[in-house]
């Protein structure tokens, strides 16, 4: 038995939507993270430039602001796909309200997380998309950007000429002061920050036990699964598109 | 006391007119105090004319818990007409600080111009009022602090809280908070509010929302946290003569370093001026002399809710209340990330020796294939 590999399929999982949106995510994120402690605690660079002909600090902030409202955008967007996407984008994954979702979350905490034998092997245990913990998850941490979202606009909306971030001026009277606000957009970070390194490790982790292309599915769209889990094959399904067209064709004639 | 309710017919011009004072040092001062309250120019007419025509409004002050430093800064501002205008003109008629009675005839003074201003006065409030143990750690005439701001309040047409402590609980409220204190909207619901923080608030402020409210008889617009707008709206970092240094990412590492003498931005000292709301950078201190961060201290955030717990002031990042001194939230990030690798790195060995069977099984069945490539 052990010679023999299984037949896998390749699947079309994440649609080129969900992979824009995970690298402007990832790459928006990074920025944020740089430019974000940067504007924590700059560095005091000795300088004999006077202050009208030097304005980094300046650029660093716009940066900062730029690149957050690209995340908004981006997350405005994603929240939309999760109506408009195939069933691997839909919200539904997100929340666990199912009987299946909520065993699915305890058979990865019990097999991926503590790294318990898997006694039955059942294959549906396996997710195509995302597995329920893991995207419970996300919305967990989307849950968190917002709120990161709201500390930010409400700290630049006294400044700011735009409606939008003044939506949120409530926030600051909410903490109680800038100085809070401040203070949880600065946690936050290091949320998403530990975050991060969770994010990528488990990805890894999928990608080198489970060899089916966790890791690059992000970049093709494409997933491995056992051959057994399709109903019906490629062949089968281009053969029934034939017959279809056949069919029709004949309609055509019959009409004619 | 007396004298004063004799005064109180009289308009605010006539009152000036009265001391001595001349029209043109009249018409000084409503230039001076339209331009304060952040009125345009074409509103001068209006100060003058509000000035000419209404009645002087009267005023009792309270004092709590506090250390007076809001009357102090108020007794020193800037404009000679200022403090004349306030203390003579709007029948101050108590204010244990100021007033020269003392004893039971002040008390009864008080008591006689609430009845006769009922509904109509102003109560100033300085200072927290303390809660804890029934509130006997400020008693004046042997009643309690919440005791009189209720007495008070019943008959306030509105409330203007001079200072940190009665805006916000100031330095009696800081943690651990050992007499309960609390500011006066947690006790009074029932009135409108117009907060005036700083410890103390700048002079000009402070008599720049009384005047609001004596010259229009409506309180200014305020912010979602009841600060006047014309005052409040912006924050120190916004109007700082400093900021092109920020923008330009000039700062003081240390306060004897040659950034500081050159004047750089202090935001690495701990300035809280991006995150409090004040007038101190526009209208500063001390007839416009200078404010802390001209003098080369970085703002203390003064004007802001627990400004005394968000320490240490000359450090950027505050330290995380409840989590020892020197808890920084750098310092426990830097502690969640780290032990997220390090996790990672126990559950990469762990994945290896819990699930070797799977992986070695694979890696034969891999290698099997590998030999097995047509040519």
């Amino acid at each position: 038995m052990a010679t023999t590999t299984y037949n896998y399929k390749r699947v079309y999982v994440w649609e080129v939507p969900v992979r824009i949106f995970h690298w402007i995510t990832t790459f928006a994120t990074l920025i944020l993270i740089i430019t974000g402690f940067i504007i924590a605690n700059p560095p005091a660079i000795t300088t004999n430039v006077e202050a009208t002909n030097s304005y980094w600090f300046g650029w660093v902030r716009a940066t900062h602001f730029i690149t957050a409202y690209v995340l908004i955008a981006n997350l405005f967007f994603r929240v939309y796909w999760a109506f408009a996407g195939n069933q691997f984008a839909n919200w539904r994954n997100f929340i666990p309200y199912t009987k299946k979702g909520i065993k699915n979350i305890f058979y990865v905490l019990r097999v991926d997380i503590f790294l318990m034998e898997d006694e039955e092997h059942k294959l549906s245990n396996i997710s195509v998309g995302h597995n329920y913990l893991a995207a419970f998850s996300y919305l967990i941490m989307s849950l968190f950007f917002l709120l990161q979202v709201a500390t930010g606009l409400s700290l630049i909306a006294d400044t700011s000429t735009w409606w939008f971030p003044k939506m949120f001026t409530w926030v600051t009277a909410l903490f109680g002061g800038d100085i809070v606000v401040r203070y949880i957009h600065h946690i936050l970070t290091w949320l998403f920050m530990a975050f991060i390194v969770v994010h990528v490790y488990l990805v890894l982790f999928h990608d080198y036990l489970e060899a089916r292309g966790e890791a690059s599915a992000m970049i093709s769209g494409f997933k491995f699964i056992r051959s057994e889990r399709i109903e019906k094959t490629e062949e089968e399904l281009i053969e029934e598109a034939r017959k279809q067209m056949w069919r029709g064709k004949k309609k055509e004639e019959s009409e004619s | 006391m007396g004298t004063l309710q004799k005064k109180k017919s009289k308009t605010y011009y006539e009152s000036l007119m009265d001391k001595g004072h001349s029209r043109r040092d009249f018409m000084k001062f409503a230039t001076f105090m339209t331009a304060y309250m952040g009125l345009e120019s074409s509103m001068i007419g209006q100060v003058v004319k509000a000035m000419e025509t209404k009645k002087r409004i009267p005023v009792i002050w309270e004092h709590f818990q506090e250390c007076t430093g809001c009357t102090e800064s108020f007794l020193r501002s800037d404009h000679p007409l200022v403090a004349d205008l306030i203390l003579d003109n709007i029948s101050l008629d108590y204010s244990n600080t100021l007033m020269a009675g003392a004893g039971h005839n002040v008390e009864e003074a008080k008591h006689q111009s609430m009845k006769d201003n009922y509904g109509k006065y102003i109560l100033i409030v300085e200072g927290a009022i303390p809660t804890k143990d029934d509130g006997v750690y400020c008693t004046i005439a042997g009643r309690t602090a919440e005791d009189i701001l209720k007495e008070s309040a019943a008959g306030a047409a509105a409330i203007i809280t001079f200072g940190s402590c009665s805006a916000w609980g100031g330095v009696q409220a800081a943690h651990p908070n050992p007499t309960g204190s609390v500011p006066v909207d947690i006790i009074i619901k029932d009135k409108p509010i117009i907060k005036v923080p700083g410890c103390p608030p700048i002079a000009e402020v402070m008599t720049g929302v009384v005047m609001h409210y004596a010259i229009f008889g409506t309180i200014p617009e305020l912010d979602n946290m009841g600060r006047p707008k014309q005052f409040y709206g912006k924050r120190v970092h916004d109007s700082c003569y400093r900021r092109p240094h920020f923008d330009a990412g000039q700062f003081a590492k240390s306060f004897d370093s040659q950034e500081a003498k050159n004047g750089y931005c202090l935001y690495k000292l701990g300035c809280r001026g991006p995150v409090t709301y004040n007038a101190c950078g526009s209208m500063e201190w001390n007839n416009g002399l200078s404010y802390p961060i001209k003098s080369g201290y970085p703002c203390i955030g003064c004007s802001e809710d627990k400004f005394w717990d968000n320490g240490p002031f000359v450090e950027r990042l505050v330290n995380i209340p409840g989590m020892g001194i020197e808890a920084t939230a750098d310092k426990v990030g830097k502690i969640a990330v780290g032990a997220a690798v390090g996790s990672a790195v126990v559950h990469a060995v762990a994945t290896n020796i819990a699930k070797r069977k799977e992986i070695k099984n694979r890696s034969q069945r891999g290698k099997a294939n590998e030999e097995n490539i047509k040519a």
